[in-house]
Formats: C-alpha cells, sequence, structure tokens
C-alpha cells in the first residue's frame, strides 16, 4: 500500500511541476501581449488625438466663415437672423390620408406609400397659405 | 524564590506526637515543590517560543523593506485602466465639447557633435532647411567641444523628413508634446499660452504662460484626473460672433481697441470675453518692455484694462436709492447743471441743463451728472462705498485668468463728497469692463451679486442678494428707458428689448488731467428686458464716428450701434427667440359673424 501512496504523491509533484511551469510562461505571454495592446492602445490614442486636433482646426470658425463666402453662390448661407425663428402655427398640420384613385378604402401598403408621398406635396403650399402662414424667410416681425 | 523546607521542623513533631508518618509531610512537599518547577519550564519554553516568532516576523519584514528599497521601480504591467496608457496635459474645450486647446506630438531636434560625421555639411543643410539658423554660427557651436546642444523645440513633420535626409548620426530627434491651439486668434486672451518648462531629450513639461492655460496649471497637468478635459464656459461660435463683430465695429469707428463680454446673468458664466488687438496664442508675441502695457497685444482689455467707465455707473446710485427707499423712478430730484460743490463745478453734456427738476427715471434716461449726484449724496458716502463693494468693485474679479488678480479697480483712498459726487457717474475710480458686467449681472437677474466665471457651471450656484428683485425690475425699467428713448436710442434690437446705458469718459493722461479728444466709449446691456438673461458689454478705446460733419465721440454714436449688431448677431444663436412685443389695441379688429 505504502509503495503505491509514495508512487501517486511523486507523480501528483511532478504533475504539479509541470502545471507551475506552464502557468509561469502562459503568464508571461499574456504580459507581454498586454504591454503590446497598451502600446497599441497609446498609438491608437495619439492618432486620435491628431485627428481631433485637426477636425478642431478644420471646423475653426475663420476657415467656415471663409468657405461659406467663397461657396455663397452654391450655398446662400447667410447669419442667424431672428426672422428665422418659426413659431407652431407656421407647421401645417398633417393632412388626412387621401383615399386612392380608384375610390378603394387605403388599407394596402400601396396606397398608404403613395398617400405619404403626394399627401404634403401638392395642397401644402395653399393649405398654409389658407391658414394664413407666411414663409419662415419672408416673415417680418412687427 | 523562597525555598520551603521539605521537613519543617513544627510539623514533624506535632506529627510524630500524634504517631504519624513524618515522611509523608517532606514526600508532599516534594510533590508541591517538582510541580512547580514544571510549570515554570513550560512558561519559559512559550516565552521562547514567542520569542522566535517575533523575530522571524520582524526580520521577514525587515527584509522586504529592505528589498522594495532597493529594487527599481517598474510599472504595473497588467492593471492599469484606459486612461493611464497614455496622459498628458488636459484638453480644454468651449461648453459644448468643442477643443479650444490640446496637444499634439511633434519632435525635437537636438544634436550630439561628438557623434557627427561632417559638421560643416550638416550646418549648411540645417540652415537650408531653416532659414533664420545661420550656418558659421551652427558650425562654429558643432566644433567648440561641446557634447549636447539643442537646434529646434518643435518640428513639423515635413522638416523632420529633411532633417532626416541629411542622415548624419549626430542629428537626434526627442518626443516632444506641444500645445495647439487650433482656433488661431479665437479666445486669445481667455486661453494666454503655453511653453516648455523643464526639457529632458525624452520628454518636455509643457507649462501655461498665461491666461486660463496658467491659472488651472497645476489642474491640467494633474495626472490623478487622467486628461479628463476642461469645459470652459465660452461658446466658440458666440466668441467667433462678437469678435467678427467687435473687429469690423473697431475698425469703422477708427478705435485703437475693443473689448466685449457676454456674460449669463443667472450663473455667472463667460460665455464670450474678445479684446481686440488680439494675437495668437500658438504664437504667442513677447511682452513689451518699455511703454504702455495697454499698447500690447497680450493687454487684455476686458479684464485688465481698468478704466473710468462714466455715465455706466449712474444706474448703481439710482437703484440703491430706489433700493433704500429714498426715491421712486418718478420721484423729481434737482437736476439744476452747473451744481457747484467747493472749488468744482459739476457740468452735463456740452453744458446742457436739464432741469431745475427732474425725475430719477429721466436722470437715467438723459444721463444727468447733476441729478445722479444729487442722487448720491442722498445716499451718503457710507452707503455708496458699502453698496459698490457689494457688486465687487473693491477688489480684482474673481474670473479664472492670472491676469485677474493683478487689475485691481483703482479706488480714491479717502472717499470725501467730492468722490461720492463723482463716483456716481463713474469718475474718480476705476473698474474694469469685467466689473461693470458682473454688477450689471446682479440687476439683471433681481439683485444677485453673480461671480463671473470662466468654467461651465453645471449647477444653479447661490449668490449673495445685494437689492431687492423689485428694486432690480425698477432699475431694468429705467435701463429700457435709456434705450427706448435715451442716449442709446441706436442700441434697440427688434425683438431683443435691448436695455443698457452708455458710458463716455475722457482718458486720463499720464501726467495728469484729462485728454479731450480722447474717450473711452462703453455700453452696458442687457437683454431681454422682460426675462434678463445676458449681459453685454462693449468697450470702445478712443473711438471716433466721422460721417457727420463732426467728428462723434459718445458711446450712443459709437459702441452703441456695435453693441446692437452683436446683440442682433448672438441673440438667435443664443436660442432666443425674438419677443414680439404687444401691438397697439387698435392695429387689431375683432370680427365676428
Amino acid at each position: 500500500m505504502r509503495p503505491i501512496l509514495y508512487a501517486l504523491s511523486f507523480l501528483a509533484v511532478m504533475g504539479l511541476a509541470f502545471w507551475a511551469y506552464r502557468e509561469n510562461y502562459a503568464t508571461q505571454k499574456s504580459l507581454r501581449h498586454v504591454e503590446e495592446l497598451q502600446a497599441e492602445i497609446a498609438t491608437l490614442r495619439e492618432a486620435l488625438a491628431v485627428q481631433r486636433a485637426e477636425w478642431a482646426y478644420l471646423n475653426r470658425p475663420d476657415r467656415l466663415r471663409e468657405l461659406s463666402t467663397i461657396n455663397f453662390d452654391r450655398l446662400g448661407l447667410f447669419p442667424l437672423e431672428p426672422t428665422q425663428f418659426g413659431q407652431i402655427g407656421m407647421v401645417s398640420y398633417p393632412l388626412p390620408p387621401t383615399p386612392a384613385p380608384d375610390g378603394t378604402p387605403d388599407d394596402t401598403g400601396a396606397t398608404e406609400r403613395s398617400g405619404t408621398l403626394t399627401g404634403p406635396d401638392a395642397p401644402d403650399t395653399d393649405s398654409a397659405k389658407a391658414q394664413g402662414n407666411v414663409d419662415p424667410q419672408e416673415r417680418q416681425l412687427p | 524564590m523562597i525555598r520551603t523546607p521539605l521537613r519543617p521542623l513544627a510539623r514533624i513533631l506535632s506529627a510524630r506526637a500524634r504517631g504519624e508518618n513524618p515522611d509523608s509531610i517532606e514526600r508532599e512537599n516534594i510533590r508541591l515543590r517538582q510541580e512547580k518547577m514544571r510549570d515554570r519550564a513550560r512558561a519559559e519554553g512559550r516565552l521562547l517560543l514567542l520569542g522566535i516568532a517575533f523575530i522571524m516576523a520582524f526580520t521577514v519584514i525587515g527584509g522586504r523593506m529592505g528589498l522594495l528599497a532597493a529594487t527599481e521601480p517598474t510599472e504595473p504591467r497588467s492593471a492599469t485602466s484606459g486612461a493611464q496608457i497614455l496622459t498628458g496635459r488636459a484638453d480644454l474645450t468651449d461648453r459644448n465639447g468643442r477643443i479650444l486647446a490640446t496637444n499634439l506630438l511633434t519632435h525635437s531636434l537636438y544634436a550630439q557633435p561628438k557623434d557627427m560625421v561632417d559638421p560643416a555639411r550638416v550646418a549648411g543643410e540645417l540652415a537650408r532647411i531653416f532659414p533664420d539658423l545661420d550656418a558659421k554660427l551652427l558650425l562654429a557651436r558643432f566644433t567648440d567641444g561641446r557634447s549636447f546642444m539643442w537646434v529646434r523645440r518643435k518640428l513639423s513633420p515635413e522638416q523632420m523628413q529633411a532633417v532626416h535626409d541629411i542622415g548624419d548620426p549626430g542629428l537626434l530627434f526627442g518626443p516632444r508634446e506641444m500645445r495647439l491651439y487650433p482656433n488661431g486668434r479665437l479666445a486669445a486672451h481667455v486661453l494666454g499660452g503655453a511653453s516648455f518648462g523643464t526639457e529632458g531629450v525624452h520628454s518636455a513639461e509643457v507649462i501655461g504662460t498665461a491666461g486660463i492655460e496658467k491659472y488651472l496649471d497645476a489642474q491640467l497637468r494633474d495626472p490623478a484626473l487622467e486628461g479628463k478635459p476642461v469645459a470652459l464656459s465660452l461658446d466658440l461660435t458666440v466668441q467667433a460672433t462678437i469678435q467678427e463683430v467687435l473687429e469690423a465695429g473697431m475698425k469703422m469707428m477708427n478705435a485703437k481697441g475693443a473689448a466685449a463680454i457676454l456674460l449669463d446673468v443667472h450663473t455667472g458664466e463667460i460665455l464670450s470675453l474678445v479684446s481686440l488687438p488680439d494675437f495668437d496664442p500658438n504664437d504667442r508675441p513677447q511682452a513689451l518692455l518699455k511703454g504702455d502695457p495697454a499698447d500690447s497685444p497680450l493687454f487684455n482689455r476686458a479684464v485688465q484694462g481698468v478704466y473710468e467707465l462714466g455715465s455706466t455707473f449712474k444706474i448703481f446710485a439710482a437703484a440703491q436709492a430706489l433700493d433704500l427707499g429714498l426715491l421712486e423712478p418718478s420721484s423729481m430730484v434737482d437736476a439744476d447743471a452747473p451744481m457747484v460743490w467747493g472749488k468744482h463745478r459739476i457740468k452735463e453734456f456740452e453744458n446742457r441743463n436739464y432741469g431745475p427738476l427732474l425725475s430719477v427715471r429721466d436722470v437715467i434716461v438723459k444721463s444727468s451728472n447733476v441729478g445722479v449726484a444729487n442722487i448720491a449724496l442722498m445716499i451718503g458716502a457710507v452707503r455708496q462705498q458699502a453698496f459698490l463693494k457689494s457688486l465687487g468693485f473693491f477688489g480684482p474679479t474673481p474670473v479664472e485668468l492670472v491676469e485677474a488678480a493683478g487689475a485691481k479697480p483703482l479706488i480714491p483712498k479717502r472717499w470725501t463728497e467730492i468722490v461720492t459726487i463723482t463716483a456716481s457717474y463713474g469718475h474718480g475710480m476705476s473698474a474694469s469692463p469685467m466689473h461693470l458686467a458682473a454688477a450689471y449681472a446682479a440687476i439683471a437677474n433681481g439683485g444677485k451679486a453673480v461671480r463671473p466665471t470662466l468654467l461651465r457651471v453645471d449647477r444653479p450656484q447661490d449668490y449673495p442678494a445685494v437689492m431687492s428683485r423689485d428694486t432690480a425690475v425698477k432699475a431694468i425699467d429705467m435701463l429700457r428707458g435709456v434705450v427706448t428713448e435715451g442716449t442709446a436710442s441706436l442700441g434697440d434690437v427688434e425683438g431683443y428689448q435691448v436695455a443698457g446705458k452708455t458710458g463716455t469718459a475722457d482718458k486720463p493722461k499720464a501726467t495728469g488731467g484729462y485728454y479731450h479728444d480722447k474717450v473711452i466709449n462703453t455700453f452696458a446691456s442687457l437683454f431681454p428686458a422682460s426675462d434678463p438673461k445676458y449681459v453685454l458689454i462693449v468697450t470702445l478705446d478712443e473711438p471716433v464716428e466721422t460721417t457727420g460733419p463732426i467728428p462723434r465721440r459718445t458711446a450712443g454714436w459709437t459702441a452703441v450701434p456695435v453693441a446692437a449688431e452683436i446683440t442682433r448677431r448672438v441673440a438667435p444663436l443664443l436660442g432666443i427667440r425674438p419677443v414680439i412685443e404687444p401691438a397697439a389695441t387698435d392695429a387689431v379688429t375683432l370680427i365676428q359673424n
């Protein structure tokens, strides 16, 4: 009985030693990997900082102002004016869906889509005028 | 130790008398003695064990301490949080997170002349890449036996490649973190600038040299904060707009300098601080060594410029008189000009006379010096001083700029009655536009003395009250009158109910006395008057408006139109909806069917 016990404990020691050896190398490998990752994070963060700086530089108000002046004929951008504030009454109420041309009730997807397409398209300006609303650009304050 | 005898005579004799065996007494005593000796041996053994344990414990601790002291420190390799990996000086952003100052990695160039293969060629090539370097001087330095020398502190990537192409082993690069202000001249006086502190080959300290960079230097460099960006109260868009308008206004009014401050009246946040002329903080100019520091673009007129601010002070005397219950806006006060006080004569603008009696409201609207002087005399010197002190006019502003602490208002040492009179219309004592902004904010927000700040305030603050809400409302109404019917009629902006007060002060000569053709024009305004949200101060230095037949130098013709244009442009950006003022009742006709 006793020799078997000796043999088993010897094997156990061998096994544990092997396990510890492997764990040691695995840990060192992970640490190296972590270091690599941290170096990569640092590089990426540096690149990110450069890009953020570049973004801020390209979006600096002076440059944007110049660009909007150069491209005025295409963009037509003006500084924000007090008259550009709209009022809730200037937004037309959503129109009821127009019935489909063939007269069937619009419960299918196709007519629904055509309704939303044509609905606010044609009658919008008329209805806005009918409700006494003015285009935000034309609205003047008293 | 007292040894008890094994055979005590008295007990043996008495035992013998009783016929007992005296040996039993001896045996009993021997047993007791042995028991005692055994106990002692056991205790000694325990003490020894304890002593050994202590010695071992102290040896382990001592050994560990020695080991810790002797080993080289290393960074923890596995347990670092994300932010610790790369941290430099913290960024500065505006209130919406747009970058005002950030870091950029560049390289510095240094030389080790002892490793140089061909110093003459290197000196020539370097002088070709950097035109400001002199080849002869470089060669002299390379060959005078030194082993180390800085060539450039910062290199652009192109320059670095060009230096690389020289290919000499004596030229080396070191990484450098450089402070970058991507918006250029924008908010230059707030940001200040940065430069290198202690420099090494592998890195260099970036330290703030002026403005908020210097004020918050410790916080920006604190590694414990992990480079968390610091949000300022500035709004980049508003700042850019005010700078643009103010610059145009300054040129139009032929002024040599200008300043503007936009302050949130409830939180004290400074949304914009512009001082012109300005500079590029990326390339901060040198300070002037002689002459007036106010002539340098580095001079921050809004904070450092301590001027006599003129009639803008009149509202404080009027508001205090209302607050003390001495007067009402409709009360009549003596305004008979000129007023003689001792050897002084107090006159009105262009020697007019608004008197003999004028209501308090009209004193402000027409800007009567004599009227407000009489109000100040009613208040008295002690109470006037206390009120101005509570508005912050007696100390430097608490703004987070290093320059602010040095800009103390100029207060006369003795507060005589003539000082009481002149201070009521803004002469005899000087303050910066920032002081004025804080004081007007106190009127605009219903009487709370706000603390102007350049850092974003996320929560409403509790500020001490300096006047009643009712007084503040009446004072705002008077200021609105200045714009609708008084000296600042050009300042009205449709829909934004501007209220404010103009101020024109002659500049004091360095030799004493005042210039008659050099003025400081100020317009202190708040908007919208029905529920004031912002205070705008515009100051022009030596402006003159020359469209008319005679040059005009009053604030109503110079600072006011500039301020009006700023309000018109900025108010929509701040999201303030124009208020449609109620139309006259007969303009609307009700029709019923």
